[in-house]
């Protein structure tokens, strides 16, 4: 089933939750609204689910408008952050609970509890109640009471949320695997990019009550359409810059703005870790000097500290092979060549 | 060191004794004292005492009342405190303010309202007394004080399950199909099963105990409106302690086995909590 959103806008009281947001869900996709808190994405999911009322603008499903329709009426699957689980029904009566509401026969109900018992691995704990089950337990009994009565999609608010660590990525894995089984449009909402890119198909970036980027999780990381998506993804090294004549300069470093980028004038350059090279010697104009400050040896990659020529602090990324071959030291003087730079101009987008 | 104390917060034997001896000299002693009191009768004259046709009528009517009120203020308090959670209106507050009344005027008060303004020339009875409602000196006029006296009960136990009931619930019942009334009937109602038994018990239990306002408005007629309590002051009143007291442990009896069979009910629908 696929979802168009048109122009969705969404207000509470001054604060602008979603401002004229348009996007397009394809029929069997995994997606992911990921962004910071207050940036929209669950009030974009509720109004999606029906749970809220967007101010204006449509949402249609497959091509029938149910932007009036309730949530009752619209058949979703709603996985919540806290699960909100029934405390007072037992697993299977939690899971059966939309076909019992729909009037569906008794033994056909337990037909499909037994089902989905079985894919969400729980059989034997039909009898339990919600507060009798660990954290892990209850999400996934919250999805197959969300799945029970075949939904036509399913949507899911950071539904990992509320987890540890090592069942989070248990879950993450076990999603998308069933993903792929049951091939029912899904989108969830995450605010851990990790998990977006892990999980989803595609990612729509959102910030402020608008989209940033939709992409896959590759195009979404390696080209990044906005400062706020570069900035979101982490692991960023600024530079504060100036752009003339289509070219960025800061400190004695000199680089060619990437083609069809020429915002002249005060500009911001964004340089991922892992995309710097160190150099004991000094090759054009197209490096800067910098001071070892800092060696963090622990893990695959060596994580290097420096001080810039222009006092800013910078964060460097390498193999283990290359710092060994290097042969860094703390307040040693290196030069500093950035292999892939995004310039966008100070005030807003590239 | 024989023992050492691993509890946070000192004091257990400390409040623990105080308990110990307050209920002691607040409830035990009074019942026990009751029960030595009934104990000078011998059995012949204690049955004689407690199971006459007047003193049958007299329970029946008590626990009647209470239990007919008690379910009154059961669907009046869950309304009650429905409106007060789900809605604002102007005079909210006062409206919430007003629920605990009945607990702080005297109920003689309440009962002489009542009895005054149902009578065939009160202000309301003028008008319910051709219709062939009695709502004074009857059975009926002996209810409408318990609901009078039972409302805060219903609507403050209620009131706090319902203001932290988790919204999410409901819309998970909304997005799974399930119409306002299923919504209701199956999620929030079942979560509020065992704040609707305490406040019945409550209410139940003032119900029985009522004496004050009862007085006033039920005419006190034998077999018709006559409440235990008044068949107790009726005995006194003969200088008969001995039948009052029998009288009066009967009624405990009864009140203790029914509070014990609603917290039976009230654990049964907590059964999902551990």
């Amino acid at each position: 089933m696929s979802i168009l959103i048109k122009n969705v806008s969404k207000t509470f009281g001054n604060f602008v939750a979603l401002d004229r947001v348009s996007l397009e869900v394809p029929d069997r996709v995994l997606l992911a609204l990921l962004g910071p808190s207050g940036s929209g994405k669950t009030t974009l999911l509720r109004i999606i689910a029906g749970l809220e009322v967007a101010d204006s603008g449509n949402v249609l499903y497959q091509k029938e408008d149910i932007t009036d329709q309730s949530a009752r009426d619209r058949k979703v699957g709603f996985v919540f952050q806290h699960y909100a689980l029934f405390r007072h029904m037992t697993v299977a009566e939690n899971i059966g609970y939309g076909l019992r509401v729909r009037k569906t026969p008794k033994a056909k109900i337990r037909q499909r509890v037994g089902e989905l018992l079985k894919l969400i691995r729980l059989e034997g704990l039909q009898a339990r109640y919600p507060g009798q089950l660990s954290g892990g337990q209850r999400q996934r009994v919250a999805l197959a009471r969300a799945l029970a009565a075949e939904p036509r999609v399913l949507l899911l608010d950071e539904p990992f949320g509320a987890l540890d660590a090592k069942v989070r990525q248990d879950l993450r894995q076990w999603l998308r695997r069933l993903h792929e089984e049951i091939h029912v449009s899904s989108i969830f909402v995450t605010h851990d990019q990790e998990e977006a890119f892990e999980v989803a198909d595609r990612v729509v970036v959102m910030n402020e009550g608008r989209i940033e980027q939709i992409g896959t999780p590759e195009q979404v990381y390696d080209h990044p359409a906005t400062p706020f998506v570069y900035n979101f993804l982490g692991n960023v090294n600024l530079f504060q810059s100036r752009v003339v004549n289509g070219k960025a300069r800061i400190g004695s470093l000199e680089m060619e703005v990437p083609e069809g980028t020429h915002p002249e004038g005060q500009a911001v350059m964004y340089v991922r870790p892992h995309l710097l090279d160190i150099e004991q010697q000094a090759t054009g104009a197209d490096h800067f000097r910098a001071r070892v400050k800092h060696i963090n040896r622990t893990g695959p990659l060596v994580k290097i500290e420096l001080m810039t020529e222009w006092g800013d602090f910078v964060n460097v990324e390498m193999s283990q092979e290359r710092f060994r071959h290097l042969g860094l030291k703390s307040d040693l003087e290196v030069f500093v060549k950035p292999r892939e730079v995004r310039v966008f101009s100070a005030t807003g987008r590239a | 060191m024989a023992s050492v104390n691993r509890r946070v917060l000192p004091g257990f034997s400390l409040t623990l004794g105080y308990t110990v001896f307050y209920l002691s000299i607040l409830v035990l002693i009074p019942i026990t004292a009751c029960f030595f009191k009934a104990a000078s009768l011998s059995f012949q004259e204690f049955w004689h005492a407690v199971w006459t046709e007047r003193a049958r009528a007299a329970y029946l009517l008590t626990f009647g009342a209470a239990f007919v009120a008690a379910i009154v203020n059961l669907f009046l308090g869950l309304l009650l405190a429905w409106v007060l959670v789900r809605y604002t209106f102007p005079g909210k507050k006062l409206v919430d303010s007003l629920v605990d009344l009945p607990l702080a005027l005297p109920t003689a008060v309440g009962g002489l309202v009542y009895s005054s303004l149902y009578v065939q020339k009160g202000w309301l009875g003028q008008y319910l007394v051709p219709l062939g409602i009695q709502g004074a000196y009857s059975r009926f006029a002996i209810v409408l004080v318990l609901v009078f006296v039972g409302l805060p009960f219903v609507v403050r136990t209620v009131q706090p399950i319902l203001e932290d009931f988790d919204p999410e619930a409901e819309e998970a019942s909304a997005s799974l199909g399930g119409t306002r009334w299923q919504t209701f009937r199956n999620i929030i109602l079942p979560t509020l099963y065992p704040a609707l038994i305490t406040g019945f018990a409550l209410a139940f239990a003032r119900g029985v105990g009522e004496y004050g306002s009862v007085v006033f408005v039920s005419g006190n007629m034998p077999y018709k409106t006559e409440i235990a309590p008044i068949l107790i002051v009726a005995r006194l009143e003969e200088f008969a302690y001995g039948e009052a007291t029998a009288i009066a442990v009967v009624l405990l009896i009864i009140s203790f086995s029914m509070l014990v069979l609603i917290n039976l009910l009230e654990r049964w629908s907590m059964r999902y909590e551990h």
